[in-house]
């Protein structure tokens, strides 16, 4: 069945910002989708309201629209440009969501509206509805766990009397698991049901038997309109039933499985697709299996793109997400050639003769409070994938992917963590799955505890234990042994077990480079296999790769200038996809400039590690030792000639490594440059013969240095490590003690702890902090020949302090006068010169009254990057990279590729989203330490508009009636003044505490309730706002934290609002923006407009 | 990976040198040798080790881990194994389910079949499919014996391994409905599973003549899988052809098909590195379906041969090669893969309820 012809025109609904179980993996299957329909020659309308992702990429669909996702502005989107049809299966649960509420209100899916495609009303849901699922599954003879629905808690303890504790409780239509738990207990039970019915949007609960410590399997299933139906991959969770499968170690291919028990399983997986109804496209299927009895259940369907398939697309070469975009539009399995053999057929299951481990990354040192236990919810933040031909490689590959300062799995510093616990304490610590569990059973197996008993605590199959065991094995061999004296066929089996130099190093008591010397003089290499698909049976024409120690290197020579760019590895706060883009955007602009572009990344969601995107593919930690092996391997291919390797558009990953590379070979701004940036001293010096004023502060490897440097400059101070990301352990203090306590934490705890604590080169950085500073950050680019090319300046919403990242920021500046802008202009041009930067810079300035301070200069891609560029339509990471090869500013103005900024006319404003709906324990208020994991941008013809968009776009929904609770610190009264004004024109009642509604009082504003403190609620009859939340009597929240004294008031109630989903906000310059916003938006409709149509394409 | 385990290479005719370690069976004068092929199945190793199609072959397994499930009994594909050896890139050291009774390690010597492991066995496999099926040796013995033993190793062609894998004496299996003959050309076990599942099933040896077969008045004969070289199965035109003229509906497996084929004018060559494992795509001609099949095959029919006398039925996407026909004046139909599986896909069993209306409407 060919293409179809009856329709021209699809609307493909995209994810949305990045938030925990959503994540770039849909931007990777979405910019697959808009690629191929594009090719196709249907017109492509997006709608996504997140400005990071490549396929929102101007160039990518013909009509992208970054609005907010809502079924409001999804109808308008519709009305406008009346697509035939809808696709919603390649944006992830949030497209799946959206199509459904169209569906509802008959705006798609029912005769002359546009048709969805992929999968119908129906097919969705019955894989999304629980009970439809399970009575599905039972019609077609599958078994399900034990279970019953509930919609209040009298039914919840219905079914709970019925079944029987332990039970799982999942909430209907949600993603990532939000709101499932396992309850062993009444009381936690009763806690969980109630928190899984707030979180479904339906208000459903599944209550169904635990199997928790089960086999975990998932089928990745492809379905075309003929009925043909193929498996993709099979996956196996290395952590057993009980941890969410987006928080589990995963393995493919399923490694335990015979035969018998994989077929039946198959026949299952194809048995849902067929009966749920997916009519083309992908589906995953998750099983559960009695590791006893054999004995197997199904426990859900996605009947769509997952961020499975984007694991499993990568790990066997088989795009799902781009052919489920062809079958979405007719073809069948066998009319899409494979594209990696070219030769045969995309219906076929692809077979692999490696093996793939994906390992999340979390981020609970960025938020205290949280337990740190995985379940049932998904918490990570990201995941590396590493590909080796054994189990034992491909998990240390990946556990060094994390890039956490661990080297593998131990034979590192990171393993005297663990020494302090005794076997009984060790195996307890096991038992509980947390991210250090991996970690904890090499620690267990290293003393001797057995297989089995380890097995017993974890439930981790035995043969999952044993593989492990090989490598503890191998390292007692070696252990106490001089290098000298290991054989060469000790180092090369240790090599195969994927132990890194630096294991090796440390178990030798040597350094790494020692190691490496070693090796090689043993001749032992690393060589490429190439991920084909086929298990080599077909030739492959796609040069994707891998690493192991084999006899045979499969990278092809090529005598083309070549570039090899390192990607930014696992996805974490502060390092996301911005990053990606970044390196994509380069990959794609210098293979039209005829460079041959070399990738090398680890992480599996990206559209970076799609083998369509580079002309090679490396799937490769991002460690020096990686890293200098695909150096090794690509100078070698071409003849001796060394690649250029870009370091600066990944983030801190490559920028950490600029240093170990030689410095020839790095394009763009010098190593040397990179470090007078990093490098306090230098940086200081810099400042100082530029005449560019810098808040006063200094440097401190111990307390005692940080205290002299905070009494010479006053408080309070920021402190931060230096050469992190994301404001990571960034703290503002107030006092000497706070001051103490913070260098402390900096030294021992957490993760910077794990890599070695501070040192001289790796010192605190204490500066003054400038209280109620406007913070601003500029993008530029500057050439060879020294033009500077500003690519924009972003005013920040909230005040110096709040972490950029988490911050919300215009473009063009809002508040800011002619003069400062220019001023800051000049600054940045001033300081891209003195570095004499090649590419990107990133400057951030305060303003505080008349004078612009420089807090730092990164000369990188920044977060930025994406948002700068589609708020003004120059493609900055393109002109970066290519002028970082050597290309002038003005050439690229000739070429065309560089175009004069879209200016006037629009606002574009980018808002953090935080994680904190999953962590409701954790305090909202926002403050230097980055914690949003995602962005979404705003934009239209005023600030307060484009506002109220970002605020929609991230999910905070501004009151238009009911109540609004203000409290306030004394600073941001006579702001939370105008706020009070604006919402009285708007028609809205005000709640403030005490202190805030005297003060407003004294203006004339009296409110309409006023709420005691927390602590003084014992004396008074006042309501306390806590209550006022969790009854829903107030619809915003504004609350500002106090600088310094008692916070526990204001943090109770941000959590409060969190717990119970009122919309809050922490700074009283997004209340304030978001009444301007509200007034400017009243009596009007929203207007909606593609990024191409402001950009004037 | 654990010490004590002897060093070992793997020679090919072509000179080439892998080294790797030894398992399973320590094989006479340290010398296993035979036609090297490879099989792409994610699982299913031990069905693919015990099947008697490979008689003759050095079964290389592309994927990295075998041993992980053990082995158990009852996913033997035949008494004992046929093939001469097995390579894998890594043995599992300590096997994991509850099905299982033993390590592969130990079912390899159980049923004496070496093997060599710690392999690349990717640029085995790359090897293989550029140049083609090679022979080779692996063992104890010198690099030099080795490669003597590969280049003298007869292969598979011009030889009849047929008849040392076929049963000695008839027996019967199964009781279901109808009754069909089965010749065991080396029928594989899960064959006479999904058989008996429609019939009581008298299996006999591969030389049986067709008035043997005939005298037994079955309602539908059956032609298995086997080893090596269609051309030199003796007598099996003859004995088939009759069987099919006298009206009695086959239905062929494999090297049943290639035989179906050739007793009806078919000609049938060799691949270069033929068919093995568990993923190949293959549409049904009569429905446009696709099936994803199991498949073990170094010969092949050539469809134009059959052109007057057959229906083709089955097409292999991958290389457009033939897999399956439909006589054209007779009752009989075969195909060249596996629609029994065992290891493989489910996908192509409607072929034994077909086997079965042909014998319901006969």
């Amino acid at each position: 069945m060919p293409r179809r012809n009856d329709i021209h025109n699809i609307l493909i609904i995209g994810s949305g910002p990045i938030v925990i179980g959503q994540a770039c993996e849909f931007d990777y299957s979405g910019t697959q989708a808009c690629r191929v329909l594009k090719s196709e020659g249907y017109r492509v309308v997006l709608a996504n309201s997140n400005p990071a992702t490549i396929m929102t990429d101007p160039d990518f669909a013909d009509r992208t629209y970054i609005e907010p996702l809502t079924p409001e502005i999804l109808a308008k989107i519709i009305e406008r440009e009346k697509p035939d049809a809808v696709l919603p299966t390649l944006g992830g649960q949030t497209g799946l969501n959206l199509a459904m509420a169209l569906y509802e209100q008959g705006l798609v899916g029912v005769p002359g509206t546009p048709e969805l495609i992929g999968a119908n009303a129906e097919a969705i849901a019955t894989a999304e509805d629980r009970d439809k699922f399970k009575q599905a599954m039972i019609e077609i003879g599958l078994n399900v766990p034990r279970s019953g629905i509930a919609h209040d808690m009298d039914e919840a303890h219905r079914v709970l009397t019925e079944i029987g504790l332990p039970v799982i409780i999942r909430p209907a239509y949600i993603l990532g698991g939000r709101g499932t738990g396992i309850a062993n207990t009444v009381e936690e039970f009763e806690k969980i049901a109630r928190d899984g019915l707030d979180a479904s949007p339906i208000r459903e609960i599944l209550i169904e038997t635990s199997i928790v410590g089960w086999k975990e399997y998932e089928l990745e299933v492809m379905r075309d309109r003929a009925d043909n139906c193929v498996i993709i991959c099979s996956i196996e969770n290395f952590d057993p039933m009980g941890v969410h499968t987006g928080d589990s170690i995963t393995v493919a291919p399923a490694q335990t499985l015979s035969d018998v028990e994989y077929q039946r399983m198959r026949d299952a997986a194809l048995a849902c697709i067929r009966r749920v109804g997916v009519e083309t496209g992908g589906s995953n299927v998750q099983f559960a299996l009695n590791p006893a009895n054999g004995e197997m259940v199904v426990i859900e369907m996605n009947p769509r793109v997952s961020r499975s398939s984007a694991l499993a697309s990568k790990a066997t070469g088989f795009p799902i997400a781009k052919i489920a975009a062809k079958l979405a539009v007719g073809y069948t399995l066998d009319e899409i050639p494979n594209d990696i053999t070219k030769m045969t057929p995309a219906s076929f299951e692809p077979t692999i003769d490696y093996v793939v481990t994906k390992i999340p990354r979390w981020a609970f040192e960025k938020l205290p409070g949280t337990s740190g236990i995985l379940g049932t919810q998904m918490q990570s933040v990201g995941e590396a994938m590493a590909i080796g031909r054994t189990f034992p490689e491909s998990l240390q590959k990946g556990l060094r992917s994390l890039e956490q300062g661990r080297l593998g799995l131990n034979c590192d510093a990171g393993e005297a963590l663990y020494l302090k616990y005794d076997n009984d304490a060790l195996l307890k610590k096991a038992a509980i799955p947390t991210p250090d569990r991996i970690f904890e059973v090499g620690e267990a197996l290293r003393r001797g505890i057995s297989v089995e008993s380890v097995h017993d605590a974890t439930k981790i199959d035995p043969w999952f234990l044993d593989q492990m065991q090989m490598i503890i094995d191998e390292r007692q061999q070696l252990e106490g042994r001089s290098l000298e004296t290991w054989s060469r066929s000790e180092m090369k089996r240790a090599k195969r077990l994927g132990f890194s130099d630096g294991q090796l190093a440390y178990i030798a008591g040597t350094d790494e480079d020692t190691v490496r010397r070693q090796r090689e003089s043993l001749g032992i290499v690393p060589t490429y296999k190439t991920v084909d698909t086929c298990s080599a049976e077909f030739a492959a024409e796609t040069p994707y790769h891998y690493s192991t120690y084999e006899d045979e290197n499969e990278v092809r020579p090529s005598s083309r200038p070549r570039v090899i760019i390192l990607g930014s590895g696992p996805n974490r706060i502060g390092q996301g996809i911005e990053f990606d883009y970044c390196c994509v955007h380069a990959s794609f602009s210098l293979r039209d400039a005829g460079y041959e572009t070399v990738m090398v990344n680890c992480n599996p969601e990206t559209v970076s590690t799609d083998y369509d995107t580079s002309d090679r593919l490396y799937f490769e930690p991002l460690t020096r030792e990686d890293v200098l092996n695909v150096i090794a391997a690509e100078t070698h291919a071409a003849g001796g000639v060394p690649p250029k390797v870009i370091v600066s558009l990944g983030g801190q990953t490559p920028l950490k490594l600029s240093g170990l590379i030689d410095p020839a070979l790095i394009a763009g701004t010098s190593p040397h440059s990179i470090d007078v940036a990093e490098d306090r001293e230098k940086w200081n010096q810099l400042c100082e013969q530029l005449s560019i004023p810098q808040p006063p502060g200094g440097t401190a490897v111990t307390v005692s240095e940080a205290q002299t440097i905070a009494s010479r400059v006053g408080f309070p101070v920021l402190v931060r490590p230096s050469y992190v990301l994301g404001g990571r352990a960034m703290q503002i203090v107030h006092d000497q003690d706070a001051l103490a306590r913070a260098m402390q934490q900096m030294a021992t705890d957490g993760s910077l702890g794990k890599e070695g604590g501070l040192s001289a080169e790796r010192p605190v950085l204490i500066d003054r902090f400038l209280e109620d500073a406007t913070e601003v950050d500029v993008d530029a680019i500057r050439d060879a020949t020294g033009e500077v090319l500003i690519g924009g300046v972003m005013e920040h919403v909230e005040e110096a302090g709040v972490h950029s990242g988490d911050s919300a920021s215009a473009i063009p500046p809002q508040t800011l006068p002619t003069w400062v802008v220019e001023v800051i202009k000049a600054y940045t041009t001033s300081i891209a010169n003195a570095l004499d930067v090649r590419g990107l810079i990133n400057v951030q300035y305060a303003v505080l009254g008349t004078t612009v301070y420089v807090i730092e200069a990164n000369p990188r891609a920044s977060r930025t990057v994406p948002f700068v560029a589609k708020a003004t339509g120059v493609p900055l990471a393109k002109v970066a990279s290519r002028v970082m090869l050597g290309a002038t500013l003005a050439e690229l103005r000739h070429e065309g590729l560089l175009t004069d900024p879209v200016e006037g006319g629009h606002v574009s404003v980018k808002e953090a989203v935080m994680p904190f709906n999953r962590f409701p324990e954790v305090d909202t208020a926002l403050g230097p330490e980055m914690r949003s994991t995602g962005e979404v941008m705003g934009i239209d013809r005023t600030f307060g508009k484009a506002f109220v968009k970002s605020q929609t776009a991230a999910g905070t929904v501004l009151p238009t009636e009911g109540m609004v609770f203000l409290s306030l610190n004394d600073g941001d009264k006579p702001a939370g003044l105008v706020v009070v004004q604006r919402l009285r024109e708007l028609g809205l009642g005000v709640a403030a505490t005490t202190g805030t509604a005297e003060y407003l009082a004294k203006f004339d504003q009296p409110v309409d309730l006023v709420v005691g403190k927390l602590s003084e609620i014992e004396n008074t009859s006042l309501d306390n706002a806590v209550d006022l939340v969790a009854q829903k009597r107030i619809s915003f929240v504004v609350n500002t934290p106090h600088g310094r004294g008692s916070r526990e008031d204001g943090e109770a109630i941000r959590k409060a609002a969190n717990t119970h989903r009122i919309p809050a906000v922490t700074t009283v310059e997004a209340a304030l923006a978001a009444v301007m916003g509200l007034w400017e938006q009243r009596n009007t409709e929203i207007e909606v407009r593609s990024l191409q149509e402001y950009h004037g394409r | 990976m654990t010490t004590g385990i002897s060093e070992i290479a793997l020679v090919l005719e072509d000179g080439s040198i892998f080294e790797g370690e030894a398992i399973g069976h320590v094989p006479e004068n340290g010398i296993a040798v035979g036609e090297v092929v490879f099989n792409t199945t994610l699982t299913g190793y031990q069905e693919v080790a015990t099947d008697p199609s490979y008689a003759g072959q050095i079964i290389t397994f592309t994927t990295s881990h075998i041993g992980n499930y053990g082995a158990t009994v009852i996913d033997n594909e035949s008494r004992r194994t046929f093939a001469r050896g097995v390579i894998v890139r890594d043995l599992a050291r300590r096997h994991s389910n509850w099905r299982s009774e033993m390590s592969l390690d130990d079912m390899l010597k159980k049923y004496q079949l070496p093997g060599i492991a710690g392999i690349d066995t990717r640029r085995l496999t790359r090897l293989l499919r550029d140049s083609g099926s090679l022979r080779g040796a692996f063992g104890t013995a010198d690099q030099k014996s080795l490669l003597t033993a590969a280049q003298s190793d007869p292969g598979t062609s011009g030889i009849d391994l047929v008849s040392q894998v076929t049963t000695q004496e008839k027996y019967t299996y199964g009781d279901g409905r109808f009754s069909v003959v089965a010749y065991d050309f080396g029928i594989k076990s899960t064959i006479l599973r999904c058989l008996s599942e429609i019939a009581t099933v008298t299996v006999v040896p591969a030389h049986t003549t067709a008035a043997e077969v005939l005298a037994m008045s079955p309602d539908g004969v059956f032609l298995s899988n086997g080893p090596g070289d269609p051309e030199m199965v003796r007598d099996a035109s003859t004995n088939i052809r009759q069987i099919v003229e006298a009206g009695v509906p086959t239905f062929g497996i494999c090297l049943g098909h290639q035989l179906l084929s050739r007793a009806f004018g078919g000609h049938t060559f060799k691949l270069p590195f033929g068919h093995h494992g568990g993923n190949h795509p293959v549409r049904n001609l009569r429905t446009g379906a696709v099936e994803i099949t199991s498949q073990n095959h170094n010969f092949c029919v050539d469809p134009d041969s059959l052109s007057d006398v057959a229906e083709i039925t089955h097409l292999n996407l991958n290389d457009n090669t033939n897999e399956g026909m439909k006589l054209k004046k007779y009752r009989a139909f075969s195909v060249q893969y596996h629609p029994e599986a065992g290891p493989g896909p489910h996908d192509s069993r409607y072929l034994f309820a077909e086997f079965a209306e042909l014998m319901e409407t006969r």
